[in-house]
């Protein structure tokens, strides 16, 4: 709790006990809150165990059959959200180290070409989700490309379209972070052993600028699997589309929305946690190839 | 682009409408974010772990869900609002969470060297605060606030298509899908709407950043 240090000053006995009455003061206001909502829920019946059963108890009749469709919803969020993230990586690494390669080459030529992709990148980090995901939703089938035949389900390519347009452009701008951060001493040690710009970018630069991007790459990730429930808007099958239909038939949309939201947390924590352990992998391996043997 | 230049009037409404609600949930989201930034490094050790439940919870959860949790859960207790006040509502507790942490990260960002210096010449506490640590933190918060409250306006998007009405996307789906218009140029049309507001959002802010930048 760095933020503690910085803000006060080691706690004297009269700060602590001023502490321990707010710690007090602040459970017992909670305590009432928790009362209320807790007592209002109650008067409206939010408890009654038929709301709940559907979603919890194994033994419901529709238990089976309610988590048989939740399963359909989450395994189509998933593939909307790997193939975004995948899609997103590829374009946004292209972008970015493109970007950079023509900002810094030689020939005037290359380098005015850099001012339609700075335009692009900047165009597509300023248009929301929604209306791209629109865009591609009802534009790509009126000029021809019709997806809806596609495997992975009807609408799942004009999700990873609307999502992949902006994600890729704003992982190519943190690429783009990552690779200023790093030393000078990087991409001249890698141009004096006779490494042509596009090697140093791909062997040097880009692999420690992911790792040094790793945190703001993964707060994307999330944003990505987060996003993908914006495709309920167009009908996509996902798992908060799934989560509606089934409130709807057992009319309880507090306890069914809980459980979806639920499950979105518990799926963001697991890619966080993934993320981790990735970085501490990458840190240990890093350490080992930097630290001098002497 | 005629579809548009014919309804540039209801295109007109849906911008300002869409800027008015961008700019009641950036007031309402800073002020929330603020009191849950206080909590969160407050000396007081349950107003803390709500805090940090609190930007938990809400930012691994997406946006839609936080939106039909207001609008269909809180009637079912009783609570009644227009899908506006509840997509309002919505999209500040959402942004809140965001907010919060661009906030913690400017105070984390001064070091603690500063307030020590601060008491060893004898500041009070809230001079110490006023005069040291807050205009520090405050200054390195920046960047990341104003990206916040960009990702805002872009996710204000979502109340368009979720049911309130007169936002820039609730005028694009209602002619397109309603009337029947080509969606090619009215979804441009859309999309030149948030860029109008987005883009020069992000010029300033970079000119913004550039001019608070601290070198440490």
């Amino acid at each position: 709790m760095s933020a503690e240090v910085v803000l006060y000053d080691l706690p004297g006995p009269r700060a602590r006990r001023r502490a321990l009455i707010g710690t007090v003061v602040v459970l017992a206001l909670a305590a009432a809150l928790a009362y209320v909502v807790v007592r209002r829920l109650a008067d409206r019946g939010q408890f009654e165990a038929e709301l709940w059963t559907p979603l919890i108890s194994p033994t419901h009749e529709n238990f089976v059959r309610v988590w048989e469709l939740l399963g359909q919803g989450l395994l189509a969020t998933l593939m909307a959200a790997a193939l975004a993230i995948v899609a997103s990586l590829a374009i946004g690494t292209l972008l970015g180290s493109t970007r950079i390669l023509l900002s810094a080459s030689p020939k005037a030529g290359l380098r005015a070409l850099r001012l339609p992709l700075v335009g692009g990148i900047e165009l597509f980090r300023g248009l929301p989700v929604v209306p791209a995901t629109y865009f591609a939703y009802t534009v790509l089938p009126e000029l021809g490309l019709d997806f809806r035949g596609w495997p992975g389900g009807n609408l799942m390519w004009y999700v990873v379209i609307g999502l992949t347009a902006y994600n890729s452009v704003v992982i190519a701008e943190i690429l783009r972070a990552g690779v200023a951060s790093l030393p000078r001493g990087q991409a001249e040690a890698a141009r004096a052993i006779g490494m042509t710009e596009g090697v140093a970018m791909r062997l040097v630069l880009l692999p420690q600028a992911f790792r040094v991007m790793l945190p703001a790459l993964i707060s994307q990730l999330v944003v990505i699997l987060k996003d993908t429930s914006l495709g309920y808007f167009i009908g996509y099958q996902e798992t908060l589309w799934r989560g509606l239909r089934l409130s709807q038939n057992f009319d309880n949309p507090i306890q069914t929305l809980l459980v979806v939201g639920l499950l979105f947390i518990g799926l963001n924590y697991l890619l966080s946690l993934g993320a981790v352990r990735l970085e501490r992998r990458l840190s240990r391996t890093m350490s080992g190839a930097v630290s001098p043997t002497v | 682009m005629d579809p548009v230049l014919d309804n540039l009037d209801l295109f007109w409404s849906g911008f300002r409408n869409s800027v008015g609600f961008m700019a009641l949930a950036a007031v309402g989201s800073v002020a929330l974010g603020t009191v849950i930034a206080a909590f969160r490094v407050s000396p007081v050790a349950p107003l803390r772990f709500f805090g940090t439940a609190y930007v938990t919870v809400v930012r691994n959860c997406p946006l839609t869900i936080v939106l039909f949790f207001f609008a269909f859960g809180l009637p079912e207790i009783g609570i009644n609002r227009s899908f506006y006040t509840f997509a309002l509502v919505a999209l500040v507790v959402y942004t809140a969470a965001f907010v919060c942490e661009a906030l913690r990260s400017g105070i984390n960002s001064v070091s603690a060297g500063q307030a020590e210096a601060a008491r060893a010449i004898g500041l009070r506490f809230g001079q110490s605060m006023t005069e040291i640590v807050l205009p520090q933190a405050f200054r390195s918060a920046i960047p990341p606030l104003g990206s916040v409250l960009i990702a805002m306006c872009k996710n204000s998007a979502v109340v368009g298509v979720f049911g309130v009405s007169g936002h820039l996307m609730s005028v694009a789906r209602q002619l397109n899908s309603g009337e029947g218009l080509p969606a090619l140029p009215i979804y441009t049309g859309t999309a030149i709407g948030f860029l109008i507001i987005t883009v020069p959002a992000g010029i300033l802010l970079g000119r913004i950043e550039r001019k608070v930048a601290i070198v440490r």
